[in-house]
């Protein structure tokens, strides 16, 4: 990796952050928000999807069992940093215990199994009714401040997350772990004949990963007051998030945050001109992507340049 | 009142059977997951009630031609877009089933809106009652087409030349064309077959539930967990897996509650897949 363009597009990044920071309206940092929470969720998939090469679609599980873990605990009072912190732990550990059963499976069964988790934890979630409210929802406390405040608040707590994610994929990338990912993606078989514990790397890659989302569903349980389990626990939020990376380039470090960047810009667009159709339009980008651009926009150059 | 619970788990499972031996059909022959699959049977719903509404004609009559237009459809994507992805990546794949869903389901909703809508023919056959069994007349027929729906494409598969070619791709894409399958061909006819029974179920589906967008997600789900339950790749698999989770669903629904049926078929499947992920009966290839 170029260190003189890392140091370059951080610098920016950090500026324009602040920026919005100070000088943002309510409109504005909430439109960040959801930038910062794309990406973290981006590069949450990434570690185990692009990187390890596994097809999972169990995002919208880990970002709704965070949201809801989080949501609880403030609610009987725990402050908020303390209880994404928590629903963080709560993600990873779930992810250790459900990883152990479904990484051992491989392509169409992973993704089926992983597709099956969300369906599963949303069923839970609705009809443990005495401890999540079940399809009824759960209300946040709310915060005695100023709306603008707020969105700064939680801005804040995204970016600094998705700073996070970026951060841990960069140190991935170039760790030992890395590597090992790799050569589970290309051919865990051959792999694991080298002596790779390959088991142990997927866990470790699916617990980081799912520790991120858990805590990116948690804040964004806090910013919105208010979740059930059919928004936190959306099957689009295990979609878009591969639609993302794919768009930049699954597998690479700077793929998912350019490509998350890129969704939100056409997101936004989309949304606001064409209601009525807009899933439809979302469903042709995404068939479009996947039919002429399989490795994303930038997937081969940034292969080459900063894998 | 077990024995109800078991007849009731049967005449879904002969619904679910007919899901899931397209599902299983696509996935085997082409290694796609179709997460399109559960809107065809939803397409076939609507198909039924404008049959129903417009036409008057009862949704077994409409089932023919339902199937032949889902069918059309099935085909018509597969030649457009998906015979370009066959041996894609799963990834690539699940995202551009996913994509076509999403710009289906989206039709779907711009045409019939979000409202549940129900068949109800003028004329039915009410219930029979046999040694203290309460018998469904009309949901017995479903299964029961449903069924011979299943059992018909087993033999297409067996007997037929279509459905051999089918096979030979399956089994040796490169052997196959040099015996003079066309392969391309081959791949248009699976989903052909895989869409038109989607929609003849949702035909016979919308006989017994109220038909709505949302329930596409539920046949979907039904149709994974048959495939892992009975084992992908066989005719005889769909129709095992789909009576026996129609029986899962139908018991754990009596002993837990019906909210909890769905849970308890899904934490099934999760444990299947470690235990066994070939299935029950499964086995390579697509016989």
């Amino acid at each position: 990796m170029n260190h003189r363009l890392l140091a370059g597009v951080a610098t920016v990044t950090i500026g324009a952050a602040l920026g919005l920071f100070l000088w943002g309206d309510a409109y504005q940092l909430r439109l960040g928000t959801i930038l910062a929470m794309y990406i973290a969720l981006a590069c949450g998939w990434n570690l185990i999807g692009g990187m390890a090469g596994y097809p999972s679609f169990a995002t919208a599980a880990f970002f709704g069992l965070g949201a809801y873990a989080g949501a609880l605990t403030q609610v009987k009072g725990v402050p908020m940093v303390l209880a994404w912190t928590f629903a963080a732990v709560v993600a990873a550990t779930v992810a250790l215990a459900i990883g152990w059963i479904v990484l051992r499976l491989r392509g169409h069964y992973f993704a089926i199994a992983s597709f099956a988790l969300v369906i599963v934890l949303r069923e839970i979630v609705t009809n443990w009714t005495g401890l999540t409210g079940g399809g009824m929802g759960v209300s946040l406390p709310m915060l005695q401040t100023s709306v603008v405040e707020q969105a700064r608040l939680f801005f804040t707590a995204q970016a600094v997350l998705a700073a996070l994610a970026v951060t841990v994929s960069l140190f991935v990338a170039s760790s030992w772990l890395g590597f090992a990912l790799q050569c589970v993606r290309q051919n865990e078989s051959a792999a694991g004949m080298l002596g790779l514990d390959a088991r142990r790397v997927k866990a470790v890659a699916f617990c980081i990963s799912s520790a991120i989302l858990g805590a990116a569903g948690a804040i964004y349980a806090s910013s919105i007051f208010y979740i059930d389990p059919s928004d936190v626990f959306d099957i689009l939020l295990s979609v878009k998030p591969i639609v993302m990376a794919m768009l930049g380039g699954a597998g690479t470090v700077a793929g998912p945050v350019l490509g998350a960047l890129l969704f939100l810009i056409l997101e936004q667009t989309v949304w606001a001109s064409f209601l009525s159709v807009h899933s439809a339009i979302l469903g042709a980008l995404v068939v479009a992507l996947a039919v002429f651009l399989p490795r994303g926009l930038f997937g081969r150059r940034l292969r080459r340049r900063l894998a | 009142m077990i024995g109800q619970v078991l007849l009731n788990g049967l005449l879904l499972g002969g619904l679910y059977a007919s899901i899931a031996a397209g599902f299983s059909l696509v996935w085997g022959v082409m290694s796609v997951i179709n997460l399109l699959h559960g809107t065809l049977v939803v397409l076939g719903g609507y198909l039924a009630w404008m049959a129903f509404h417009f036409l008057g004609l009862h949704p077994l009559v409409a089932l023919a031609p339902v199937a032949l237009l889902v069918a059309l459809f099935g085909a018509g994507l597969q030649a457009s877009v998906l015979g370009r992805v066959v041996g894609a990546p799963v990834l690539v794949t699940l995202v551009i089933t996913f994509g076509l869903d999403l710009i289906t389901r989206n039709g779907l909703l711009l045409g019939f809106g979000a409202d549940f809508r129900t068949i109800r023919p003028s004329w039915t056959l009410g219930t029979a009652e046999i040694v203290g069994l309460k018998i469904p007349l009309d949901r017995t027929i479903a299964a029961s087409a449903a069924l011979a729906m299943t059992v018909a494409l087993y033999f297409l598969l067996r007997r037929s030349w279509l459905g051999r070619a089918i096979i030979a791709v399956r089994m040796d894409r490169d052997a196959a064309a040099l015996m003079g399958v066309r392969v391309q061909h081959a791949y248009i006819a699976a989903f052909a077959l895989s869409a038109a029974l989607a929609g003849a179920a949702g035909a016979l589906l919308g006989l017994v539930f109220p038909i709505s967008p949302l329930q596409s997600d539920g046949y979907l789900g039904t149709a994974f967990t048959v495939c892992v339950l009975g084992g992908l790749g066989s005719v005889v698999g769909a129709v095992a897996g789909g009576v026996l989770l129609g029986l899962v669903e139908s018991v754990a629904g009596f002993a837990f509650g019906a909210e909890n049926a769905s849970i308890v078929s899904f934490v099934l499947l999760i444990l299947l897949l470690a235990v066994r992920p070939e299935g029950l009966l499964g086995r390579r290839g697509y016989a």
